[in-house]
């Protein structure tokens, strides 16, 4: 058994997966050629993980992260207006990263903030309460940042 | 000497808790940290000297500093009602805090605070026993899963602890992936070290010296002071080899999830800490006989390792006491959704739903009651005529619900009851770990046939239909997962009946479904500010100025509800 009475962690391909997310936001392409190498793990296995888990990405995103909470607290409080208004007025699709590489937008199941919904994070930051005005300002100075 | 604690969990953070700390601090004043007081809806928070204030702008800190602090006179005009406790507080004072007994009142990151609330002193207490009499204490303490299923505590250690391994696992389950729910996070973050004691005690009871705790990756600030924790307990020897000089030795790891939602089902994280794909696997053998690495492991969720803590410091009668006379201790909330306070609640088990939404969470924001919903995706819908049902195990299955791990929802009638089952179904559609059919092509078909329902191409066969599928779905699907993803829809045809027959009829009351409603403005609401005709994207589509009145033109309408959003006087209407 591999995990016997170690440290499971260095020995876990999610762990280490985790630690390259958290230094590129994703999972470059030549990565897992090099993970497969180096953990003899077989590169299906390897895409098959980062495909499960909604948090792995293999596509660069934007300079800036949007993650907007689409949980039940946030559903009930009209979350998709949120998404609709980024199509809407920036023309900004879910999932999807805006042409000049600024900013990706993604809708994630719940962030855990449900007393402030609804809810987006903003690179990390919470911005709770939101209403048409407020998402329209975290994007003009997402957009104006430089 | 003052005592000023500002709440720096991730609610109040986000509200601007930093800059009201850092106003205290401009004016000379010392400010504490804490974890979430569990009031979110009210944050940024500080609790001076014990007198709770809320709803904090910058402004107001001179206002508590010059009368409060350096005068003895709380300011009235930012108490909540004048209440100078803020046990007092109707919010509060209705809640049992034994796992939250911490919460709000420490410094999370400080462990002295920790000590000095009696924390590891029931750890000192517990190795000085046999392993035996610790899962003796927690078997006649009564307590059972706080992550939902419910199962006894006791019972599950003394499986563990039968099997005879040299290697055996404890676990904390933080993997708190319900939507609408947020307890975990919390306590993780208010404090972090009334669960590293518990797993300590739970290892020792079991005979397991490796620890393990997974928690999400969305909860970055609990990761973090997770680790500052277990640094700390290790650096005063509670943690590590000879653990407060005997024999017992303990470590433990943190493990981060990657987002998926049925990692919080034991074996499907098993396979996820192993750096599998997280599908579950069959049961039996139970991960207490045969877990991680095939090792016996004990998987129990936050809240049940925080309650350990309690029970072995209080003693189990204590525990015991509270409740009723199925369900002992108490049960934790993440009370949200179109009511006045939201937050985090913790009552014994017992008390009922009428008391935690009128009594402690205010009642409804604005709007009128419709329904509540416990459990999360694998929960139900519970009606008005239903509230005064008890909260516990077996009392809210027998309504159609699940207690579940603790997210409470409740709605309004702005909210349509069949989309509301859908938002539950598209979430089992995303989650669906894709191993079992079931519950991979059945939540689809669900999701479709409800489909059929919203934009009105559904008979009354499409709800026999549904019927019939949602309990095919809950006979055959391999995990627990599965098999209740479909109360959402069994639940709101049991209680929604009609609400289901309208929308054959092409009937929206709620106003959600395209197609099935049209809007009016009550002019007898309206106060002619004219905020909906700027927020209304059609051109004309809002006719009218601000001298005479306004009209929905509902031939122009796109029905985006713009307006209803927007009109501050909610006087935009549903009409049929």
């Amino acid at each position: 058994m591999e995990f016997e009475g170690i440290n499971f962690k260095d020995q876990s391909l999610i762990s280490v997966l985790n630690q390259i997310h958290a230094k590129y936001n994703y999972i470059p392409e030549e990565m897992m050629f090099d993970l497969s190498d180096r953990l003899k793990i077989s590169l299906s296995k390897i895409y098959g993980v980062i495909t499960f888990y909604t948090g792995f990405k293999l596509e660069k995103p934007g300079k800036h992260i949007i993650r907007v909470c689409t949980g039940t607290a946030c559903y009930v409080n009209h979350s998709e207006v949120i998404l609709e208004i980024m199509r809407d007025e920036f023309g900004i699709e879910e999932g999807k990263t805006t042409e000049d590489g600024k900013l990706s937008v993604d809708r994630v199941a719940c962030i855990g903030a449900c007393a402030l919904a609804p809810v987006m994070e903003l690179d990390g930051q919470m911005v709770g309460k939101l209403t048409k005005k407020k998402v329209m300002r975290v994007l003009r100075e997402v957009f104006e940042d430089d | 000497m003052t005592e000023v604690r500002i709440c720096k969990g991730t609610g109040c953070i986000s509200s601007g808790a930093e800059k009201i700390a850092n106003e205290f601090e401009n004016l000379g004043i010392e400010v504490k940290q804490s974890g979430c007081h569990g009031l979110c809806s009210k944050g940024p928070i500080a609790i001076v000297d014990g007198v709770f204030y809320g709803d904090l702008k910058v402004k107001d800190v001179k206002l508590i500093v010059e009368d409060h602090i350096k005068n003895g006179k709380p300011v009235d005009k930012l108490l909540w009602d004048h209440y100078t406790k803020f046990e007092e507080i109707p919010f509060y004072k209705k809640q049992t805090r034994l796992i939250l007994r911490n919460c709000g009142l420490i410094d999370p990151e400080n462990i002295d605070e920790y000590i000095n609330k009696d924390g590891y002193k029931g750890l000192r207490e517990t190795l000085t026993i046999k392993p035996s009499d610790v899962i003796d204490s927690i078997t006649r303490s009564g307590l059972r899963g706080l992550g939902g299923a419910g199962f006894p505590t006791g019972l599950k250690w003394k499986i563990g602890s039968e099997q005879k391994s040299n290697i055996k696992y404890v676990i904390v389950n933080a993997d708190e992936g319900d939507p609408g729910a947020f307890m975990d996070r919390a306590i993780l973050e208010g404090d972090p070290h009334s669960v590293i004691e518990g797993l300590i005690m739970g290892g020792y009871a079991i005979g397991a010296t490796q620890g393990l705790i997974y928690v999400r990756q969305e909860y970055p600030l609990a990761i973090k002071r997770i680790k500052k924790a277990i640094d700390d307990a290790k650096e005063r020897g509670f943690l590590g080899s000879n653990i407060l000089d005997t024999d017992f030795c303990f470590e433990i790891e943190i493990h981060e999830g990657a987002g998926a939602f049925v990692c919080g089902e034991e074996t499907a994280m098993i396979q996820s800490i192993t750096g599998e794909r997280g599908t579950p696997q069959l049961k039996p053998p139970y991960p207490a006989v045969k877990g991680l690495s095939s090792k016996p492991t004990i998987i129990n969720n936050v809240k049940t390792w925080s309650a350990v803590s309690w029970i072995m410091l209080h003693g189990w009668e204590e525990f015991f006491k509270i409740g009723n006379e199925n369900c002992h201790g108490t049960a934790i909330f993440s009370l949200t959704g179109k009511i006045k306070y939201s937050g985090l609640i913790e009552v014994p088990m017992g008390m009922t739903l009428r008391e935690i939404i009128f009594d402690i969470g205010g009642g409804m924001e604005k709007g009128k009651f419709k329904a509540v919903q416990t459990g999360g995706p694998s929960g139900g819908t519970i009606p008005f005529d239903m509230l005064d049902t008890p909260v516990g195990f077996e009392s809210m299955a027998k309504i159609g619900s699940i207690m579940g791990s603790g997210g409470m929802v409740v709605i309004d009638d702005s909210s349509c009851i069949i989309d509301f089952a859908k938002f539950f179904i598209d979430f089992c559609v995303d989650e669906s770990c894709g191993k079992c059919i079931p519950c991979r092509e059945g939540t689809f078909q669900l999701a479709k046939l409800l489909d059929q329902i919203i934009t009105g191409k559904a008979n009354e066969d499409t709800l026999k239909l549904l019927e019939e599928l949602s309990f095919a779905i809950k006979n055959t699907a391999l995990c627990g997962l599965g098999t209740t993803a479909p109360n959402p829809v069994l639940s709101t045809l049991k209680y929604y009946r009609t609400e289901y027959i309208e929308h054959l009829h092409g009937i929206c009351k709620a106003g959600v479904c395209k197609g099935m409603y049209t809007i009016q403005i009550n002019q007898d609401l309206c106060n002619q500010c004219g905020i909906c005709q700027r927020g209304c994207p059609e051109e004309g589509a809002i006719t009218g100025d601000r001298k005479t009145s306004f009209l929905i033109i509902n031939d122009l309408c796109t029905e985006c509800n713009a307006c209803r959003l927007a009109c501050p006087k909610q006087c935009i209407e549903v009409v049929q």
